[in-house]
């Protein structure tokens, strides 16, 4: 035991005594989780419009108004002919030209029918969709209000509660997506290269020649880059309550216990890498570049993994992130209790003694 | 003298055991799997429905809502704690809530209530169930509406109608892969011409060789370009593995053309290697450099529009964003592969990059240093 903590402070040195290095540490997920956190929305707020009318009646100007007022919408441009609408879409001046036809209001109050065409710009199909829908929407709405200026008895009515998330924040969902995705990159970056560094410098020779047990070995690189991880997260924490008004909802204890396994698994999947590796540029190179897109991509913290197909889904199932999320999610925002994130707690506790158990299979005693 | 570290430069990266198989391996997983994971297309949106009227009007709503596309029946429900926890299980998205004497207060009051509730967890997610949900509602309204005003429907030929067509440009199927193919290729070269400078020169002080660069008469400049003439020339060839596959993979070609993606890439390259070479240059070790970088990295990706729309953003993150690159040129691609534009209309992008690729490599040449 006293063996095992003195090569816990002999790693504690090693990291202190770089200065730079923890400083980067510690400032990167601040900066990263605020710029995050208040920029990353999937929401469709201000989109561009450009609206085509060759009369100015009054119904269209109060559609008109009516995009205008709404918060998905900005009416940035008037044209006057159907010629001008491929140059605002080639200048990206608008994503959406919202057409009248010629003598709108009239063909409306004589005919009732009038015909508007909505054309988007659908380079971005999700943003198209929705705001197309809205703009729909928004039509329809100034249509109700002209049939029950020509009465219309029956009215449902729906009442709407938004659960969990009333005000729509975009950090309530990519909150927990950052954090996750933060602390697995930083810490398998950390730890990666904590073997395979000793391998390059040749201090390997001296560790492997030591009476520890490679379990030892292994259990004291991981400890101070733990502690540093904590603090991690608790400055991440801090910020996404303060800061960016992510509450709580749930016990803070689940949370605090999750992420610490989740922290865990995370650097113990750089402690794999780093056995695996032969050298230091390939164990950074996997565990930064290798590990950042399939986090990103097939974690849910941008897309839903019930949109993928089967395999993906399968294959998002390895990514620890996608169960850290998922439990964050859960306890964080929708206020659950720990019996509802017990899967991912399984999963993760699972994934930790399978990536301890190869590396401690993979960490060579002898020197080749 | 140039040949001369040009060769030493090659060398170095081609007999490095793993760099050249990356170089090669990593375009091919990236564009070969992950465009199908991304993906933000709402359907089969899960509906849990709690009908407390039983009546022919309640169960006309709800089929209505299940016959659109939009959503799929997973739960009903009796009352609304079960429907909560179908929601906290992950059963169910939404929940309609259909009140008792629903149909009674319809036709005798004129007016009933419907209660929806979504999972707003995902904003946009919760947004769009709802609006879909009290469209279908609103819809169902307005038949109803009819049938009971019955004869007297003749109102409904002074009823005002208006008729809304939508149509899509530039990507008429509203395909997702096409929006994302490009933006991976982006992403490949970002991080491949990002991450490897960013090593080259902290290695070598970490190796020792660069003491011997030091003392040679090798000007800053020209050992600043020996640097960065490999990583140009292997972003032609990881953006011509990206083009290459999406065409062959996706049927993916430009609208425009390639010589214009070809010209912006190779200022883009420029721009991304020079930051790498400034990071390698002030870091003391490879660890430093490499968490400096991927800061950098994570920074630009999650700001350049690719997963989530710049104009969603608040005005401030705008206007980091317009210092970001590859924003700019997540835009050239995007446009040239879909709109088919030209380096006309591509002038601020042009010009915002050509900023960069300066400011970047100007600094690099300064930031060196031959003495400690």
């Amino acid at each position: 035991m006293k063996q095992l903590f003195s090569f816990i402070r002999k790693e504690f040195y090693h990291i202190l005594r770089d200065k730079t290095t923890i400083m980067i540490l510690l400032l990167m997920p601040i900066i990263q989780i605020i710029l995050f956190g208040f920029a990353l929305t999937t929401e469709v707020k201000d989109t561009q419009v450009a609206v085509l009318t060759t009369t100015n009646d009054e119904a269209s100007s109060r559609i008109i108004d009516k995009l205008n007022a709404s918060a998905y919408f900005d009416v940035v441009a008037k044209i006057h002919n159907e010629d001008e609408i491929q140059t605002v879409f080639r200048d990206a001046k608008a994503k959406l030209v919202v057409v009248f036809e010629d003598h709108f209001a009239e063909k409306l109050r004589h005919t009732g029918k009038a015909h508007i065409q909505l054309i988007a710009d659908a380079t971005d199909p999700n943003a198209a969709t929705s705001f197309t829908f809205y703009a729909s929407n928004i039509i329809n709405s100034y249509q109700l209000e002209l049939m029950s200026e020509a009465k219309n008895p029956y009215q449902i009515i729906p009442e709407v509660k938004m659960l969990y998330n009333p005000q729509m924040e975009g950090a309530f969902n990519f909150v927990p997506g950052v954090l996750g995705m933060i602390l697995i990159l930083i810490c398998a970056m950390m730890t990666s290269i904590a073997i395979v560094r000793e391998k390059e410098m040749g201090t390997m020779e001296i560790l492997l020649v030591s009476p520890m047990k490679p379990i030892y070995t292994i259990l004291s690189k991981i400890t101070p880059y733990f502690v540093l991880s904590c603090v991690n997260f608790a400055t991440i924490m801090l910020l996404s309550v303060f800061v960016l008004k992510v509450p709580i909802a749930g016990s803070f204890l689940s949370l605090i216990l999750v992420s610490f396994l989740y922290i865990f698994v995370a650097l113990a999947l750089g402690l794999l890498i780093s056995t695996m590796a032969s050298t230091q540029i390939a164990a950074m190179l996997i565990s930064g570049m290798g590990l950042m897109i399939p986090v990103m991509l097939l974690s849910g913290m941008i897309f839903p993994i019930e949109n993928m197909p089967v395999p993906l889904q399968i294959v998002s199932s390895i990514i620890p992130a996608r169960w850290y999320i998922s439990a964050v999610k859960s306890i964080m925002i929708q206020g659950l209790g720990f019996s509802s994130i017990l899967k991912e707690v399984g999963v993760l506790a699972l994934m930790a003694t399978v990536l301890i158990g190869i590396s401690m299979k993979k960490f060579k005693v002898r020197l080749e | 003298m140039i040949k001369f570290l040009l060769r030493k430069e090659f060398k170095q990266i081609i007999r490095n055991p793993f760099l050249p198989r990356m170089i090669f391996i990593f375009p091919l997983m990236v564009l070969l799997v992950f465009p199908w994971a991304a993906s933000y297309e709402i359907k089969n949106l899960n509906l849990s429905v709690i009908d407390n009227d039983h009546s022919p009007y309640s169960r006309r709503l709800t089929e209505k809502i299940v016959s659109s596309n939009y959503f799929r029946l997973t739960n009903v429900s009796a009352n609304y704690k079960q429907a909560l926890k179908s929601i906290e299980k992950k059963q169910s998205d939404v929940i309609l809530e259909i009140p008792p004497h629903f149909e009674k207060d319809l036709v005798n009051k004129q007016s009933a209530k419907v209660m929806v509730s979504a999972n707003a967890v995902n904003g946009m997610k919760g947004g769009m169930s709802m609006t879909y949900l009290v469209s279908i509602v609103t819809d169902f309204n307005s038949e109803i509406t009819d049938e009971l005003l019955g004869g007297a429907a003749s109102s409904s030929d002074s009823k005002p109608t208006i008729q809304i067509d939508s149509q899509y440009k530039f990507n008429p199927h509203l395909n997702y892969r096409v929006f994302m193919v490009p933006a991976l290729i982006v992403l490949i070269l970002t991080q491949l011409c990002g991450f490897l400078p960013a090593i080259s020169i902290v290695f070598e002080k970490e190796l020792g060789t660069m003491e011997q660069i030091n003392v040679s008469p090798v000007p800053k400049t020209t050992f600043i370009l020996a640097k960065l003439i490999p990583f140009w020339i292997i972003g032609f060839l990881v953006i011509t593995i990206g083009s290459a596959i999406a065409w062959a993979v996706y049927g993916l070609v430009p609208a425009g053309y390639y010589s214009t993606i070809y010209l912006f890439a190779g200022i883009y390259i420029l721009t991304v290697s020079g930051l790498g070479l400034v990071v390698s240059n002030y870091a003391q070790t490879l660890q430093q450099a490499m968490f400096v970088i991927f800061f950098f990295m994570l920074v630009f990706i999650m700001l350049s529009g690719l997963y989530t729309p710049i104009d969603s953003m608040p005005e401030w993150a705008k206007w980091v964003a317009s210092f970001n690159p590859l924003k700019h040129f997540m835009v050239v691609m995007r446009s040239v592969y879909l709109k088919g534009s030209n380096p006309l209309q591509l002038s601020k992008e042009l010009f915002a990059l050509i900023g960069f690729a300066i400011f970047f490599n100007v600094w690099a040449v300064l930031s060196y240093r031959k003495k400690n």
